[in-house]
């Protein structure tokens, strides 16, 4: 195992040691549960409330935990000189960077992993039918998730831990609107405001073309070309962030 | 063949201020450790050890100068695999016990698996870590912790051993089996580069060290070199029957005059007076009771040289001259 293998295992070991994790994904078991609670109310639309809530409990946990955690993964490192032994080490900056964001990704994917299996079991409970728009709607929201914890793994390379967790999260709310501000720039009128929308919609992520969990929950399948290149996007957008991440720490004094 | 070698290091800190100039933590820091030997690297607190220390493994980038680590340049990621590193007041992942801990940094260092349980079992027992082994660090004391920062700096067997205060926070059994410890390495052949600023430590078990003071090295050499120009410096002479007081000759000879009722205590800045002082005792009446030279430690070398540095701009004045 490689230098980055090692790092990626004991940061997914932390990860498992550390409470907080259990308590998130509790709390989504239980807004799962409670979709059903709410499923009741309206008799109409049962099963769509119950697949809509669901996705997107496990959306909102899913971001937590790649911001909360995101933000503090080098940070903590720093800030408690724990980094000190390790930089001392044979292994680069960059495969630092590297492992502790392949921890966390494994991290991230057991989470999702137990999250869908609580979801597909509250479905199934309530003989929702479980249909293959459910599953390519989770694949993206865990793309959504890499690229959310790569926006927190850069900031956090340059500015405090709570300073990156307000520029993640600013971001993730922009990359979630871009897409509509655009179209209702276009109509509107060409000035200073129209050059920032536009600045904003090529520099954000797109976080609004991972999100199919509308359509997912009425049934309606995506084409596999769109979640194919939607992941694409979406990785290829988080190698990006890594790499300049790499970059900033590297420059770094402890 | 030398180990460690600074030339003309200099480190800057930004004052974080526009405007204000930045902070000078090292000034043209030029050092050389030899292989094979321990070297004390002595200073007060804020002279610059912990600063040297973190550029010569990476952490921290010199503002100019060079650095080379077994004859490569500082930085290099391959040299590392033969070195070892204990920070200063360490702080460990406190989730992982002992073992995982030891096992991690072994596999950072490339070990395979027997290697390692192996090792971990032979350093733990070596700190006097044997039955914490599972124990998870967050439930280690802070002398705990400094022993097992020790194990995890020689988990992959090292030639060059860089430790930043390795004796705080131990007591003083712990002091001991680190000095122990150091030297049993110098046995085995390995370089072993330390700070502190315990002296005694220093005077025990170094071969040679390099005192260092708001960022320059102001001595360095062999202990027993350096403490022995400090040795000439000082003579302690003590007589009686003898007035001292308005005697301006004795006062412009001793850095220190005593009147403790009959006797007189009278301390030369160096041998070379002992003569006019002992010309001048008799010529007054007085009787000559000793002369001694005064036995120097490292402990007088590094005050005499923190004083002197106090006092940059008004070293002309000797302290402790008698009015
Ligand atoms: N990150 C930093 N930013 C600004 N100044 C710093 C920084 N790190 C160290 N310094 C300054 O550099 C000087 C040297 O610090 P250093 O930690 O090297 O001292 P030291 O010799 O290890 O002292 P001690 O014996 O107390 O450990 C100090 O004056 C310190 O204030
Ligand atoms: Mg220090």
């Amino acid at each position: 195992m490689g230098a980055i293998g090692v790092i990626a295992v004991n940061a997914f070991r932390e990860s498992l040691r550390d409470k907080i994790l259990y308590n998130l994904v509790f709390f989504a078991g239980l807004l799962i549960g409670l979709s059903v609670l709410l499923a009741d109310l309206s008799i109409t639309e049962h099963h769509k409330v119950i697949a809509d809530m669901g996705l997107a409990a496990i959306n909102l946990i899913g971001v937590i935990i790649a911001i909360f955690i995101g933000i503090s993964l080098v940070n903590k490192e720093i800030e408690r000189r724990t980094i000190y032994t390790i930089m001392a080490r044979p292994i680069s900056r960059a495969s630092f960077i590297m492992g502790k964001y392949l921890g966390l990704a494994l991290t991230l994917f057991v989470n999702m992993s137990i999250m869908l299996a609580v979801f597909l079991l509250t479905l199934s409970l309530y003989h929702v039918p479980i249909q293959s728009s459910l599953f390519q709607a989770v694949a993206l929201i865990f793309v959504e998730i890499l690229v959310v914890t790569a926006i927190a793994l850069f900031f956090s390379t340059f500015t405090s831990t709570t300073l990156s967790a307000i520029f993640t999260l600013g971001l993730y709310v922009i990359g979630h609107l871009t897409a509509d501000l655009r179209t209702l720039m276009i109509n509107g009128d060409s000035g200073p405001l129209k050059s920032l929308v536009d600045l904003l919609y090529y520099l954000a992520p797109n976080l609004e073309m991972l999100n199919i969990k509308g359509q997912a929950a009425v049934g309606i399948v995506a084409a596999p070309g769109y979640v194919v290149m939607a992941s694409l996007y979406g990785v290829m957008y988080a190698g990006v962030l890594l790499t300049g991440a790499c970059l900033v720490f590297q420059q770094r004094d402890f | 063949m030398d180990d460690i070698v600074t030339e003309n290091l200099t480190k800057s800190y930004a004052s974080g201020w526009p405007g204000r100039p930045p902070f000078v933590a090292l000034d043209g820091l030029s050092l050389a450790v030899r292989r094979g030997e321990i070297f004390g690297f002595l200073g007060p607190n804020g002279a610059g050890k912990t600063t040297t220390l973190k550029i010569l493994l990476g952490l921290v980038r010199a503002t100019s100068g060079h650095a080379f680590l077994l004859g490569q340049p500082v930085g290099d990621v391959a040299t590392r695999r033969r070195i070892g590193f204990l920070p200063e007041s360490p702080y460990f992942y406190d989730y992982l016990t002992a073992e995982e801990f030891l096992g991690f940094y072994g596999q950072l260092a490339g070990l395979d698996r027997a290697a390692i349980n192996q090792r971990v079992t032979d350093l733990l027992g070596l700190v006097g870590l044997a039955e914490a082994r599972t124990r998870q660090l967050r439930k280690f004391s802070k002398g705990m912790l400094q022993r097992v920062g020790l194990a995890q700096a020689l988990i992959h067997d090292p030639e060059l051993i860089i430790l930043d205060e390795p004796m705080t926070g131990l007591d003083p059994v712990g002091r001991k089996q680190v000095r122990d410890l150091i030297l049993s390495l110098r046995d085995c052949g390995k370089t072993v580069f330390f700070s502190t600023h315990i002296l005694h430590d220093v005077e025990m078990i170094c071969d040679r060290v390099g005192i260092v003071m708001k960022g320059r090295l102001v001595a360095s050499g062999r202990v027993d070199e350096l403490v022995r120009q400090d040795h000439t410096r000082s003579v302690e002479v003590v007589c009686q029957q003898l007035k001292v007081e308005g005697n301006a000759f004795i006062h412009s000879l001793a850095t220190r005059v005593l009147q403790q009722g009959q006797q007189c205590l009278i301390v030369l800045p160096s041998p070379d007076a002992v003569d006019a002082l002992v010309g001048e005792i008799r010529r007054q009446g007085g009787q000559l009771l000793s002369v001694t030279p005064h036995k120097a430690s490292l402990e007088d070398l590094f005050f005499q040289e923190a004083t002197q540095q106090a006092s940059r701009p008004l070293s002309h004045m000797t302290s402790g001259r008698a009015s």
